[in-house]
């Protein structure tokens, strides 16, 4: 009973508290300064449309990197927590319809992935987005054909390739154009066309392949086969 | 009068509690870190709310957002972009803890958090 009350005062002090702070919230009808700076400036400077990737991408790549430098971290540590033993792993079967689905649906789902973080300086979506798209085709291949699906080298080969690519662009950036990340190395190009906006698609697609071995890889470690089981 | 505003920023918030309920009442290592994504969802949920501007669009510039009058037709892009590293990280944070569920259950045998007397005092 106490503790019944306790955690209805608790939910209802946490509720006051989100509530006094966007009570009084006024709905804004100007852009602040830096808004209005990326969003009359963005395109000039970065050719990309879609102003969330110039975002993303140019005006705080150096925080997007450290995002993908968290997730690689993530993997890592996942993989040294969850050491594989030298046990056989043992699957049930994965049903026939699975198998067939997955056979059907996987490459329409890749291509929806590529789609996508290729497209991501265009219309909404980018390297995370699409990564992710991508890690669920090769998770649903994992599924379907749990021993030999993917291949965990070449994801970890991928994963890393990626990750060397997106800070060697970086570092390229310095040499050959205004700092680091700076996506005037390759011309602009026309606005709207596929290849466009300097080195921004290149960036995005390094980051979606990253992203989505990365996602794969957690999934898949995830199943976990401890060193001294005792059975 | 309820607006599009209101019903986002409420929302958030609504998940925001009920992902407190979780972490303090369930006693399933599962459901506390589901509890734990939800305040994750309801705080972007939150941060691209506030980030909205009454009738405008999608921040991209295209056939119906001309380049010059972009800053007078668009919302705000920062907290979109701030939210999008916020999910990657939140994804992040959830397979560590997910890591650490799958380690404590196999070596406890035990998903309950009762069962875990090692950091009681």
């Amino acid at each position: 009973m106490v503790k019944k009350l306790l955690l209805l005062v608790l939910l209802a002090g946490a509720g006051l508290m989100f509530w006094l702070g966007v009570s009084d919230y006024q709905v804004k009808e100007e852009l602040n300064p830096i808004a209005s700076y990326y969003a009359d400036q963005g395109l000039e400077e970065t050719g990309a449309a879609n102003l969330v990737t110039a975002v993303v991408v140019r005006y705080r790549g150096l925080d997007t990197l450290g995002e993908v430098t968290i997730l690689f971290l993530t993997a890592s540590i996942l993989g040294f927590f969850l050491i594989k033993g030298n046990k056989k792993e043992t699957f049930r079967d994965s049903s026939e319809i699975l198998k067939t689905a997955s056979r059907l649906l996987e490459p329409i789902i890749i291509l929806a992935g590529v789609y996508v973080f290729v497209n991501g300086h265009l219309t909404p979506g980018g390297g995370f987005q699409g990564g992710a798209i991508l890690a669920s085709a090769l998770i649903l291949s994992y599924l379907a054909n749990p021993t030999d699906g993917i291949s965990k080298t070449l994801l970890k080969v991928t994963e890393s390739f990626s990750g060397l690519s997106f800070v060697i662009i970086g570092v390229l950036g310095i040499v050959l154009a205004g700092g680091f990340l700076d996506s005037t190395l390759l011309p602009a190009g026309s606005m709207g066309k596929l290849i466009s906006a300097g080195v921004i698609p290149i960036i995005y697609i390094f980051v979606g392949l990253k992203v989505g071995s990365e996602l794969a890889g957690i999934v898949t470690n995830l199943k976990y086969a401890p060193k001294n089981e005792s059975e | 009068m309820i607006t599009l505003e209101y019903i986002t920023l409420g929302t958030g918030i609504l998940l925001m509690l009920m992902g407190i309920w979780g972490l303090v009442t369930q006693k399933n290592l599962i459901k506390i870190v589901i509890g734990f994504t939800l305040v994750d969802t309801g705080i972007h949920i939150l941060m691209v709310s506030i980030g909205h501007i009454k009738n405008r669009t999608a921040p991209i510039i295209d056939d119906a957002v001309n380049a010059s009058e972009a800053a007078n037709k668009v919302v705000d892009p920062i907290p979109q972009a701030m939210v999008l590293t916020a999910i990657v990280i939140g994804l992040g944070i959830t397979a560590l803890m997910l890591t650490f569920v799958v380690k404590m259950a196999k070596d406890n045998n035990s998903l309950n958090v009762s069962n875990f007397k090692s950091l009681k005092w």
